[in-house]
């Protein structure tokens, strides 16, 4: 179908299709549980942070292609890496969906942080409503930060 | 050859004669919101530009004539719903506000710690979380009906549920499912229990001929924006000596009577309900949009939905069998042209996303019934809803726009 190939990119499709690192961790890893409250899709963040590196990461509930396919790339992008690094690429992921930092600035990419396969949801950018789909699970991820 | 043509009501209507790269609009959200025809649009510009002045505080003639008119649309609210009394229909700003004004107002007065109050599994947050705030300040109980596997109301054990309830909160027709309530009947169980009977009217009015008197009820709310006319205001309509015996809501302006250091008096009905400038251009608006319906006739509006939501139920089963799953009756008698569907395991918002690139216009989401979206066992569903500007060509536009979905994410 013309003008959607940019939102859902085979990439996407593939990781809503088959997602990453779905699952529960037990206590005491981390919990985090976000809520889209115009669609009611739930997300769930396990983290399990060792020494200051992600030592394992599970995502489960449910919702769109955009939110659970971000979130699949998410935990892949996320796992074995050190705390500041997963911020860093927090930081790099909202800057690409256009959302200011905390002074309302806007986030310049910083081009040490790679991306990799979380590049192809850019298009999102251009669905202003699809930006809380695809942020939904890292929201998350920075409240489970705050728990670990 | 149905009842209204819907090709020539679709000419009235300036928004959906729009075309976006190249394609009609195929507007399927009514249910959230409808669009407006011609002649209210001018209603309200020719009201704007030659008559607009504030009302009942000014004696000059302006005034005068714009007071008439406000009070005007009251009178066609009373006769469009069959209310005894005009002042029995009291301007807010939408159904949500009507119905805090009924929690608000006569639940405070008349409801105290351990009464029950009774909804069902169906109801719009509008119906629910003003209770729920009483509960929490007032110490009621919630009670609530359930469904049946057709998204019906399970009646089975009503007189259980009604033991010792003061209140029975109900929708009309469900926004999410398209199902007609016994309107009527469940009045008159409610006052046989001794409850008042609050009907949420929001889906109702703006597709049925609505008669407050046979239904029976004490209170019904609905608003504007759904049925043709501006968004900004809604109505509640209530019995007269319920909203006589009932305490101000908001308080201010064009509310009292007079108003003195020590205290103040209320005024009449309905001003006692309607504090600070009400919406004048939309009451106007919303008389308009009354004239507009009943040029066409409720009853009429309501067979012509019958007919466009038969054929979709043939249709949509039709092409995609098990594929796709309308929630709700399929029996017409009991629903509206509203329809909440699941489609191949495609999330709602992917599927409206998809449906978008052929201009049609569906929501994607929970409709402000997250309890009913937990009965139904999702998170949220694409609902498709028509109106009387929607005709059979439309339905096939959604069945082809549905195809291409597959195309993206089929399994
Ligand atoms: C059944 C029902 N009740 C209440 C409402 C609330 O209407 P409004 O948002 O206009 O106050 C709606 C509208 O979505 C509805 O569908």
């Amino acid at each position: 179908m013309p003008g959607l190939e940019d939102l859902y990119r085979e990439i996407i499709l593939d990781h809503h299709r088959t997602p990453r690192n779905r699952g529960e961790l037990p206590p005491p890893a981390a919990h985090a549980v976000g809520h889209n409250p115009l669609c009611g899709d739930e997300i769930d963040v396990y983290l399990q942070v060792e020494n200051d590196i992600v030592k394992d990461v599970k995502v489960g509930g449910q919702g769109c292609s955009i939110s659970q396919s971000s979130a699949s790339m998410m935990s892949q992008a996320i796992k074995g890496k050190k705390l500041p690094e997963v911020r860093a690429l927090v930081r790099r992921f909202k800057g690409m969906m256009s959302i200011p930092d905390e002074d309302g600035n806007p986030i310049e990419p910083d081009p040490s942080v790679k991306l990799g396969d979380l590049e192809a949801l850019q298009g999102v950018v251009k669905y202003p409503v699809r930006i809380k789909c695809a942020t939904l699970s890292w929201n998350t991820l920075l409240e489970a930060l705050a728990q670990s | 050859m149905s009842t209204l043509d819907a090709a020539t009501i679709k000419k009235q209507f300036p928004l959906l004669l729009r075309e976006i790269n190249g394609l009609p609009l195929v507007y399927l959200d009514s249910a959230n919101s409808s669009q407006k025809p011609q002649s209210v649009i001018d209603s309200m510009t020719t009201f704007m530009e030659q008559s607009y002045a504030p009302i009942n505080r000014s004696a000059y003639h302006l005034a005068a004539a714009a007071t008439d008119a406000f009070e005007g649309a009251r009178e066609k609210v009373q006769r469009f719903i069959n209310a005894r009394r005009a002042h029995e229909v009291v301007f807010t700003k939408n159904a949500t506000e009507a119905l805090n004004l009924v929690a608000y107002s006569w639940g405070r007065a008349n409801l105290s710690s351990g009464d029950v109050v009774l909804l069902t599994h169906m109801e719009h947050h509008a119906n629910i979380v003003p209770w729920q705030m009483l509960a929490q300040d007032k110490g009621i109980v919630l009670r609530w009906v359930p469904l049946t596997a057709d998204g019906q109301l399970d009646l089975t054990t009503l007189p259980e549920l009604l033991a010792g309830a003061k209140v029975f909160g109900f929708t009309a027709m469900s926004n999410v499912m398209g199902t007609i309530t016994p309107v009527q009947q469940l009045c008159a169980a409610a006052h046989k229990a001794g409850a008042i009977a609050v009907v949420d009217a929001c889906q109702y009015v703006p597709h049925n001929v609505t008669d407050v008197q046979a239904w029976g009820a004490d209170f019904i709310a609905f608003s504007s924006h759904k049925m043709c006319g501006p968004s900004g205001i809604g109505v509640l309509w209530g019995r007269e000596e319920l909203l006589q015996a009932m305490p101000p809501f908001l308080g201010g302006g064009n509310m009292i009577l007079d108003v003195r250091l020590d205290g103040f008096t209320c005024a009449e009905l309905p001003a006692k309900f309607e504090a600070g400038t009400p919406p004048i251009t939309e009451a106007v608006g919303l008389g308009a949009a009354i004239d507009f319906l009943t040029d066409l006739g409720m009853a009429n509006v309501r067979q012509h939905e019958i007919e466009v939501a038969s054929y979709a139920m043939r249709t949509l089963r039709e092409r995609f069998g098990d594929d796709i799953t309308l929630h709700g009756p399929t029996n017409v008698e009991v629903r509206g042209a509203t329809f909440s569907l699941a489609f191949r395991g495609i999330h709602p918002h992917d599927l409206s996303q998809v449906l978008d690139q052929r201009n049609v216009c569906v929501r994607a989401g929970h409709h402000c019934a997250k309890p009913l979206m937990r009965e139904l066992g999702v998170n949220a569903t694409a609902r498709a809803s028509f109106y009387l500007y929607n005709d059979t060509a439309d339905v096939d536009t959604l069945a082809d726009a549905l195809d291409s979905a597959s195309d993206i994410f089929g399994s």
